[in-house]
């Protein structure tokens, strides 16, 4: 419908002209990504235009209503419309888009749902959050554009299992000392090697690793380029305590206890890098309990809060308008600009466009690649799967749900009181990282049945929400290219929160502007006072 | 707060403090003229809340806020009484001043007492009180000012306990290092249970619940000690006997004892306590002799502090024994009359009665007291009492009829059952986590369960901690001595081991009796004087023993050699002035005079806070020989004395000036230092 509505008018509206003309940069798409970009290039002085085909901001990133969010997985999974005939002129390259969803399977088992479709903002790329440690966070302070959003913590987090069985992670002394399930010696154990790892984090900081000698403090070279799990296994950890520290804190994907054959191994320096950013984490905002902390409204406030940052530093915004195609220099061959549905040719030294739009008869060697798949499923109940709890995460590590599963699922619950749904639903987002359909759908099905009780056998089992709609999808994972000044941004990682996609945009950005800093401090000598001040403000309290 | 690194003054910080200090300067000197002249005008005030807003730490200046108070208070215009708004106005600001003040420094001790004393004048909410705490307690949850403030506040408000318990177990589940909400915690269950509130009576419910809490502090992070510490506390409240108790008493229950013939009978009566009381006296203590009734009795309790209270307390009993001709043998009976009155220092009252008796016989006295040779503490001229079988009968009727102090009253068996599953757990956790107080709580637990049974354990921790924790090295040595002592004394099996027989026993009263000879075992201190009542004559030597608190016990001690130790002054002899049959001693090679600052001072008896005030006979004594001075707690110690063999060489305070101060002091001295007098 949304799709529907969206080229009707396009055909009765007349798309503005767009003036001036020539840019620094054009930005195509606004994803997370794409508006980070725009708000450092516009804070840094450059000329911006930031373009979005679509009629609202975030592209694969944004929160959208429930109508919404269906027919744009159903409209992005389908196969573009044939090509245009295309003409030999070298001058213009057609932009096409292509699907990056697939295997969208939507299921409603309650009308109620789709009566309040506006209530909700459903994240296309969820299940994330931020670490009030992270990358993230730290951008937003510097950026400033933390005024644009407010945060609430996410009251706890749980391993789960087969037997629907939900455990609290005990992710902190405080957590540990809590804790009702692990035995005293698990919790010594436990909460050992968090000092252990805080110890070692201290040591290097005050001395360097290199000057640091082996006084017991510090872990050794040898220990920190093993594997992690190699290194839990030598720290005589029990599998329990191994699971929570790999999958429910450190956050890895793939399972680590298959030895030689399993891939994505986690180094031991990056476990205790994980570590120590959960554990900065905790306590970081005095309002915020735990690790991990959610926008109001959903991810999609994001983006749009980096496009305000731009915008109020002069970047140019013009949302439903496609571009058609690139523009080439004649003789040189190189990108000289772009052709907008419009008509219009708008020129710029570079662009940077959202990963769903290819280039045709771009050099070969910038063909994006799909490195991988990520099985994301959007769930819709009724109650909360601890009652007291509105908001938590729930991670199902490998082997957890079913013997062969090969990868941890991860699970969100948010409730209303984020606003991303009415009030007597619950929304759920599991993502999990697979090598094709198949095997991930597999996956997605494990968590619901252990999360949901379907609507015929509610009263069998006792407090498990019961489902109401349901959304699966298959999204590839595309990386990012450049080719010449033109960059193509990754699609949204199958990661909890930003880390990866911030560094990679931090990345881009240098090579764009290798001469201009990303975010540069503000120059005000109150503002290291401001930013603790702010940092509070980001936070509901 | 806490963990902040202390930041190095810069050439700005500097020009800035000594702005900040010329502007105290001047507000000071306004605000004493203010406060000399008796002026308590709004201005004046001013002046006082800008100065006590920089320095919150300025005592004075919140005293004269009180007096101002007071003052603006008892001045009110009619009008001004009638109106309670206004009172409210002048308390509101006051409240505002040390709000200010606190924001500037939350730990300032003025403010905070400053605070108390406005809030207890009432008319004032303690509603808005307990959120300005809970901001504080917010910021810092581990200022212990708040914490006090919030008892004060708890109390005014009538908060219950509970609630307050629940708010401990809330501060303690979001970081269970804080020492404040554990020490609140122990108070606010000190107050339950002795309110026996519902849900803590009987205590062991509530007690094995605490001691699981705990353990996932004490599990979770063994090297935070603000969870050993509430655990501590805890045994402590398991362990303790809910009143004081007689544990044992000279003559023992059942026992016979041989008095001869004298004009005057008289022999001492020993009670033994199992804490410090008082209120010991003829009205309390009822004893009969022969079915007659013995009035006006004076007890005194056997120690140097001086609240009258002592664990020791002892009376001197004359038989009225006319007939100096012919034996007879009396029956004593002692029992607990209104012992209600007699309490704890904790004002817990020993509400068990207890009675014993025992028989005086009165006869011809077999070892008439026929001059005196010297007594030589050497081993050869000791044999053990082995052969010597009544002896060992003796020893055994002292022994079985002294009340053993393990024997406690019923509820013992939940209390060892906690006790033993604590045990099991600390045992699992010294397993993996190496640490000092892991160790000692386990050796605690180990004597609170069974004393015996793990002796050897204990003695084996204690010495591990001697290593691991060398600071600490003198306490733990302390407790090895008196869990050695303990083994020593505590059954038939060990005591004769260590009981011998003076070989040239040739008449005297002295040498006929038992020596308990504990040389050389390297003690550092001495305890369980309940088991060692009947002593008379005891052999210390060669020890490392700086203290003899409790020795004066024993009230027949006739001999006691303290040779070889390390007693660092005449303070640490003190309770000797209570062994009144002390004949012979020898405290020979102490370091008595070697340390020019006497450190124990300041943790026991110092002429400042001595018991015995300062005596006047020394005056008389010393007679204006300024070179006597010096000798007066010596005086103070042997003055009241009538040794006869006295060894005191080998201690650097002694000197011959010293010793011509002995001997005149204590005329019937026939031995010094080896040497016969005259």
């Amino acid at each position: 419908m949304a799709a529907e509505k969206q080229s009707s008018m396009a055909e009765t509206e007349s798309y503005p002209p767009i003036d001036p003309t020539n840019f620094d940069l054009i930005v195509v798409g606004t994803g997370l990504p794409e508006s980070i970009i725009a708000a450092a290039a516009s804070t840094s002085g450059k000329t911006v235009l930031h373009l979005d085909p679509n009629p609202f901001y975030g592209s694969h990133y944004s929160s959208l209503s429930l109508q919404d969010l269906t027919s744009l997985l159903q409209s992005n999974s389908e196969n573009p419309k044939p090509n245009l005939p295309q003409s030999d002129d070298t001058t213009t390259l057609d932009i096409n888009p292509r699907p990056i969803y697939s295997d969208v399977e939507i299921a409603s088992y309650d009308g109620s749902v789709e009566e309040h479709s506006r209530k909700f903002n459903l994240d296309l790329a969820g299940p994330r959050v931020l670490f009030c440690a992270d990358l993230s966070v730290d951008l937003l302070l510097k950026s400033t554009a933390n005024q644009y959003v407010e945060f609430k913590n996410i009251d706890a987090s749980y391993v789960g299992d087969a037997n629907g069985n939900l455990t609290n992670v005990p992710d902190s002394k405080s957590a540990v000392f809590k804790d009702k399930t692990l035995k005293y010696s698990e919790k010594n154990q436990l909460n050992s090697f968090f000092k252990l790892v805080q110890g070692h984090l201290e040591a290097v900081k005050s001395v360097g690793l290199d000057v640091a000698v082996d006084d017991g403090k510090i872990i050794s070279e040898e220990d920190l380029e093993s594997p992690f799990v190699v290194f839990l296994d030598k720290m005589k950890l029990p599998p329990k305590i191994k699971s929570i520290i790999l999958y429910a804190i450190a956050m890895v994907d793939h399972d680590q206890d298959t030895g030689e054959s399993c891939k994505n191994i986690l180094k031991t320096k990056d476990g205790i890098d994980r570590l120590a950013l959960y554990h900065s984490s905790v306590g970081r905002f005095p309002n915020a309990l735990g690790a991990l902390i959610y926008p109001f409204y959903g991810q999609g406030e994001l983006p749009q809060a980096f496009c305000r940052r731009a915008a109020v530093k002069g970047c140019l915004y013009v949302l439903r308008m496609p571009v058609i195609s690139l523009l080439m220099n004649k003789d040189s061959g190189n990108y000289k600009g772009v052709k907008l549905v419009s008509g219009q040719e708008l020129t710029s030294n570079k662009l940077v466009m959202e990963p769903s739009l290819t280039i045709a008869k771009f050099p070969s060697e910038s063909v994006q690649s799909v490195s991988n798949k990520l099985a994301r499923g959007i769930c819709i109940a009724n109650t909360s799967l601890k009652p007291d709890i509105s908001n938590c995460l729930v991670i199902y590590p490998p082997r957890s749900l079913y013997p062969d599963q090969a990868t941890s699922i991860r699970v969100l619950q948010l409730g209303s009181n984020l606003a991303v749904c009415p009030s007597g639903m619950f929304v759920f987002y599991i993502s999990v990282v697979c090598d094709n359909a198949i095997e991930g759908k597999k996956a997605l099905h494990a968590a619901i049945d252990g999360l949901f009780t379907s609507n015929d056998q509610s009263d069998s089992e006792e407090m498990k929400p019961t489902l109401l709609w349901s959304a699966l999808y298959i999204q590839d994972l595309i990386e990012g290219s450049v080719v010449g000044p033109v960059f193509t941004m990754p699609t949204p990682d199958g990661n909890l929160n930003y880390n990866d996609l911030l560094d990679e945009t931090a990345k881009v950005f240098k090579k764009m502007y290798p001469e201009e800093e990303f975010f540069p401090e503000i120059s005000n000598t109150d503002s290291s006072d401001k930013l603790e001040d702010d940092s509070e403000a980001v936070l509901d309290s | 707060m806490h963990g902040r690194p202390r930041k190095s003054v810069t050439p700005v910080d500097e020009h800035a403090s000594a702005l900040k200090a010329a502007k105290i300067r001047s507000l000071q000197t306004e605000f004493l003229q203010n406060h000399h002249n008796n002026i308590y005008t709004k201005e004046a005030l001013e002046i006082n809340a800008k100065l006590l807003e920089i320095n919150p730490e300025f005592m004075t200046a919140w005293n004269y806020r009180k007096l101002a108070f007071e003052h603006n208070i008892s001045s009110q215009s009619e009008a001004e009484k009638a109106d309670s708004d206004h009172l409210k106005s002048i308390i509101d600001e006051e409240l505002r001043v040390v709000e200010n003040a606190l924001r500037k420094n939350f730990k300032s001790y003025g403010a905070w007492h400053h605070r108390v004393w406005v809030v207890s004048k009432g008319n004032s909410s303690t509603e808005r009180e307990l959120k300005l705490l809970n901001m504080f307690q917010k910021q810092d949850t581990r200022n212990f000012h708040a914490w006090n403030y919030r008892r004060f506040i708890a109390g005014l408000k009538n908060i219950s306990d509970e609630n307050e318990l629940q708010f401990t177990t809330d501060m303690i589940n979001d970081n269970f290092s804080n020492y404040s909400a554990w020490h609140n915690r122990s108070v606010l269950l000190t107050q339950l249970l002795e309110k026996k509130a519902e849900g803590f009576f009987p205590k062991e419910k509530f007690l094995t619940e605490e001691y699981e809490f705990v353990r996932n502090a004490v599990f979770t992070d063994p090297d935070d000690q603000s969870g050993w510490f509430y655990h501590l506390w805890l045994l402590d409240q398991t362990v303790k006997v809910d009143m004081p108790i007689m544990v044992s008493s000279w003559p023992p229950c059942g026992s016979e004892i041989n008095l001869p013939i004298a004009n005057k009978v008289t022999f001492p009566v020993v009670l033994y306590f199992n804490e410090f009381v008082k209120g010991i006296t003829s009205n309390t203590v009822l004893i009969q002799i022969n079915d007659d009734e013995f009035k006006d009795i004076a007890w005194s309790p056997l120690s140097m502090n001086k609240f009258g209270s002592g664990q020791a307390w002892v009376t001197h009993l004359t038989i009225p024994h006319e007939d100096l001709n012919s034996s007879k043998t009396y029956e004593v009976k002692i029992r607990s009359e209104d012992s209600r009155e007699i309490t704890s220092l904790s004002g817990v009252s020993c509400s068990r009665i207890w009675s014993f008796s025992f028989r005086v016989s009165v006869c011809h006295d077999v070892h008439p007291d026929e001059g005196f040779e010297r007594i030589m503490f050497k081993d050869e001229n000791f044999s053990t009492i082995g052969k010597s079988l009544n002896k060992v009968q003796l020893l055994k009727s002292y022994f079985e009829l002294t009340k053993s102090d393990d024997e406690q009253p019923a509820s013992s068996n939940w209390k060892s059952e906690i006790i033993a599953s604590e045990i099991a757990q600390y045992r699992e956790l010294l397993t993996w986590a190496d640490c000092k107080i892991g160790k000692r709580t386990l050796a605690r637990l180990l004597m609170a369960h069974d004393a015996m049974t793990h002796v050897d354990e204990v003695l084996q921790l204690y010495s591990e901690l001697m290593k691991l924790d060398p600071p600490h090295y003198q306490y733990y040595k302390d407790e090895h001595s008196l869990v050695l002592l303990k083994q020593v004394t505590s059954c038939m099996e060990s005591l004769p081991k260590y009981c011998w027989q003076y070989k040239k026993s040739t008449s005297s009263n002295i040498t006929e009796s038992i020596c308990l000879r504990l040389n050389s075992l390297s003690l550092s201190r001495i305890g369980r004087f309940e088991r060692l009542l009947w002593v008379q004559s005891i052999d210390l030597s060669n020890n490392q023993l700086h203290s003899i608190e409790g020795l004066e016990a024993l009230q027949l001690l006739t001999s006691l050699n303290l040779s070889h130790n390390k007693l660092s002054s005449f303070t640490a002899l003190d309770p000797l002035r209570f062994l009144k049959s002390l004949k012979v001693l020898n405290v020979s090679h102490n370091e008595i005079g070697s340390h020019s600052v006497d450190t124990r001072r300041y943790l026991c008896s110092s002429p400042m806070s001595h018991t015995v005030s300062y005596d006047p006979k020394f005056e008389e004594f010393a007679n204006g020989d300024a070179k006597l001075v010096n000798f007066w707690e010596a005086y103070s110690v042997f003055g009241g004395l009538d040794l006869v063999q006295l060894d005191i060489v080998g201690n650097d305070g002694v000197d011959e000036r010293f010793v011509s101060f002995l001997v005149k002091l204590l005329p019937g001295l026939k031995w010094l230092d080896g040497e016969e007098l005259h």
